[in-house]
């Protein structure tokens, strides 16, 4: 299967700030991918240079095979829903349909009014007037009617309140199958993205720490509890993560191929939020190992 | 029409909870024999899951012979649990309670029982898996 | 996208049209009405007197009130366009973050903005054009009557013919340029509208003048064109002449002596002290004194440009104002391509 985005070395600077550096990235097409990180990790970063909105500093970023907002068939190709689903205000939700028709070839308007009726938007309100769980909904509309390849979503949860998040969420999952989409979701509930996503980019400080299938990364990591031990001393080809340790007892989480043998550890399989927390624990430079990275991530149950 | 639900405390997977709740709605008759189960898009609109993951338990649920998918109509049920499982449950039962004594008069607590337990099984379960 | 730029366009567009309509409409009220009234007193002046300055003078005392107020309008309107309609063009969209929507539908950023610039740009033409055309109209007639202002004069030659389309197509183009590097909506009204007074203020001061070489000539001071006549402390007299041409832009005027050098004041001679001579005591009127001050060499030396200049210099301007704006969309368009997310 094509890649649908493909990174190399893919870096942005702001001034004297990298805001993103060194994203090798090489995401198969049709999965829905979960973009997780901490606020200012670079997730808006990444995703605006996937949609053309930034150039890029160093490095190179190709988009369905084509680069980021070359033309307007690359842009018919990428659907995108910005942080806090901008909408235009003074426009009613029949205008917006109007503006997609418009500024889109390949808008599909009997699916956008299907959409919208079945939402329960009302097309004269003006957007202004929409709560925020709808407004998400209009952009999301917008996004999926324009029939792109790949949906690009920039924390469209957020703001929203748990009802909102759920029903957003399950429009989105519904698009995905019917349109046979690829759908790219940045957040920082991994609940929400442990259900939907079945390929996982750990993005912190700047730099992918961790991008697989969720499937291949559940399989390979495993949480080993045991006796206090130096976690230096594991055999070639199980690499720690993460490792914490009282004074009688070693937890760790590495990341192998291979089985584990060590009758002396307890084995255990992570969910993704434990092993995307592990990520978000490294340090970012192993000469510093003193550094502590508080993950920021919510825990929402 | 069977709807599923998914637990994210509990320790498995989402699909090995769907390819449960299946197995659970054939055990106790709520699904029978040529019918249909929810189709993928069903689902996926209800739990906010991905499709493989549905796809995936269908698959084993189909892999199992339990179900079978029509291309272009969708998945029918081809086979009912409640008899293969209820004739096996009641020596099963027994040499449970034997183990239970056993370990009481070993001295476990409850506690200590169900952990015993709960570990066993799961060790064995991706022993199985793997 | 020719739908969604007259979308948005929408109500200032129609707020601009009703009060232009207003506008318009109290002018073809008003207008022929003050053309009758100014061809008869002309007419009538004519044939009685002969020079009708007086009545001119009355004419323009008249009407000065609304004379000034529809020349400010002109003057205004490209500035308040350049503010309303350009600086918020792009700054609007960056700040409620719906670029992110609308440059990621299937249209490129520089065909947004081609289409934005293009529609809006032709709306500001056409409305400071009407402007223009209506104010020109009206105000003729007192234009004609007007002493004080003449027609190449810095407050005149803005005010009517092309230049204010010019005026306003830079003013908005300036608007959505700074709107495009500021990226927010007040600063960007705020250094539009410095910046535009600026170069208003910048082109008669600096660059009007030179357009073409002013025209310089020399004259004998009479009766029938002068313009001051008086006497300073030290009794010593001062005087000055008007150019023939009445609607000519005047940059210098002074007297000049024989030999051609500028002075301020007539100095004291045999022929002309405060206590002898024909300037001693005007009780026989000034054209004695005039002719005595002429005789002794003194001339007015004017420095203008004539009013025959008035079109060529209303087509150079717009072309000035032409190319800084094609100067100002063309950057526009380069840097809109950059990164703005």
């Amino acid at each position: 299967m094509s890649a649908v985005i493909q990174a190399q070395g893919l870096g942005k600077r702001y001034g004297q700030r990298w805001a993103l550096t060194d994203c090798t990235l090489d995401i198969p097409a049709r999965r829905v991918v979960g973009l997780v990180g901490p606020n200012g990790a670079g997730k808006t970063t990444l995703l605006n240079l996937a949609t053309g909105m930034l150039a890029p500093t160093s490095g190179s970023i190709r988009v369905l095979g084509g680069r980021p907002a070359e033309g307007p068939a690359q842009l018919a190709k990428v659907g995108f829903v910005a942080q806090d689903s901008p909408t235009y205000a003074g426009l009613s939700v029949a205008d917006h349909l109007k503006l997609g028709a418009r500024l889109n070839p390949g808008w599909d308007a009997a699916l956008a009014r299907e959409r919208i009726g079945r939402l329960g938007l009302d097309p004269a309100r003006r957007a202004g007037k929409l709560s925020g769980g709808q407004r998400a909904q209009l952009a999301l509309t917008l996004g999926i009617a324009k029939r792109p390849q790949l949906l690009i979503l920039d924390e469209p949860v957020a703001a929203l309140d748990p009802l909102a998040r759920r029903e957003f969420l399950q429009g989105l999952m519904e698009a995905t199958v019917e349109h046979q989409l690829s759908v790219v979701l940045s957040s920082h509930l991994v609940a929400d993205l442990e259900r939907a996503c079945d390929y996982l980019i750990v993005l912190v400080d700047s730099r992918v720490r961790v991008a697989g299938e969720v499937e291949e990364l559940l399989a390979t990591h495993h949480r080993l509890s045991g006796a206090r031990r130096d976690p230096t001393r594991l055999p070639a080809g199980q690499h720690v993560i993460s490792a914490s340790h009282t004074d009688r007892q070693t937890t760790l989480i590495i990341r192998t191929d291979a089985p584990i043998h060590d009758p002396a550890w307890t084995v255990s399989r992570l969910s993704l939020e434990d092993l995307v927390l592990a990520y978000m624990g490294t340090p970012n430079h192993p000469a510093n190992p003193g550094r502590n990275h508080r993950p920021t991530l919510e825990v929402q149950r | 029409m069977i709807e599923f639900h998914l637990d994210t405390r509990s320790g498995l997977s989402p699909y090995q909870q769907l390819v449960r709740q299946v197995r659970q709605a054939l055990r106790l008759g709520l699904l029978c024999e040529g019918d249909q189960l929810p189709t993928v898009k069903e689902v996926v609109a209800q739990l906010a899951i991905n499709p493989n993951t549905v796809l995936k338990a269908y698959r084993e649920l189909e892999h199992e012979g339990l179900v079978a998918a029509r291309p272009g109509v969708g998945t029918f049920v081809t086979a009912t649990l409640a008899d293969d499982s209820l004739a096996a449950h009641g020596p099963l039962r027994q040499e449970l309670r034997r183990w239970l004594a056993r370990a009481r008069r070993a001295g476990l607590d409850e506690e200590s029982i169900e952990a015993l337990f709960m570990t066993t099984f799961r060790t064995a379960s991706e022993e199985d898996i793997a | 996208m020719i739908w969604l730029t007259w979308r948005q366009f929408r109500a200032a567009a129609a707020m601009t049209a009703a009060a232009l309509a207003a506008l318009a409409a109290i002018l073809a009220l008003t207008g022929p009405g003050l053309a009758h009234d100014y061809t008869t007193g002309i007419a009538a002046c004519t044939t009685h007197s002969g020079s009708c300055s007086d009545f001119a003078r009355r004419f323009f005392d008249h009407h000065q009130g609304s004379f000034l107020a529809v020349s400010a309008v002109v003057l205004l309107l490209p500035a308040l366009i350049g503010l309303f309609w350009g600086a918020p063009l792009i700054t609007r969209e960056l700040e409620a973050g719906t670029h992110r929507l609308v440059w990621n539908q299937s249209i490129t950023r520089s065909r947004w903005l081609a289409v934005k610039l293009a529609l809006t740009g032709l709306a500001v033409m056409t409305a400071a054009g009407l402007g223009s055309l209506v104010v020109t109209w009206w105000s003729s007639p007192i234009d004609k009557a007007a002493q004080n202002f003449p027609k190449m004069g810095p407050l005149l030659f803005p005010a009517r013919g092309v230049v204010p389309v010019a005026y306003a197509a830079l003013a908005f183009a300036l608007g959505v340029t700074v709107g495009m590097l500021v990226r927010r909506t007040l600063p960007a009204m705020a250094i539009t509208l410095a910046v535009f007074v600026a170069v208003q203020v910048a082109m008669p001061l600096l660059v009007r003048p030179h357009l073409a070489p002013p025209t310089r000539s020399t004259v004998q001071i009479t009766e029938a064109n002068l313009e001051d006549f008086s006497r300073g402390p030290d009794r010593r007299i001062r005087v000055s002449a008007k150019a023939a041409d009445t609607g000519a832009w005047v940059l210098s005027s002074h007297t000049v002596d024989a030999s051609g050098h500028a002075i301020d004041t007539i100095p004291p001679s045999p022929s002309l002290s405060p206590s002898a001579g024909p300037c001693a005591s005007l009780e026989r009127g000034l054209s004695p004194c005039l002719a005595e001050i002429a005789r002794l060499g003194y001339r007015q030396q004017v420095t203008y440009q004539p009013s025959s200049r008035y079109w060529p210099f209303q087509w150079y301007e717009t072309g000035i104002y032409t190319a800084l704006t094609v100067g100002l969309a063309g950057f526009c368009f380069w840097r809109i391509r950059r990164s703005l997310s």
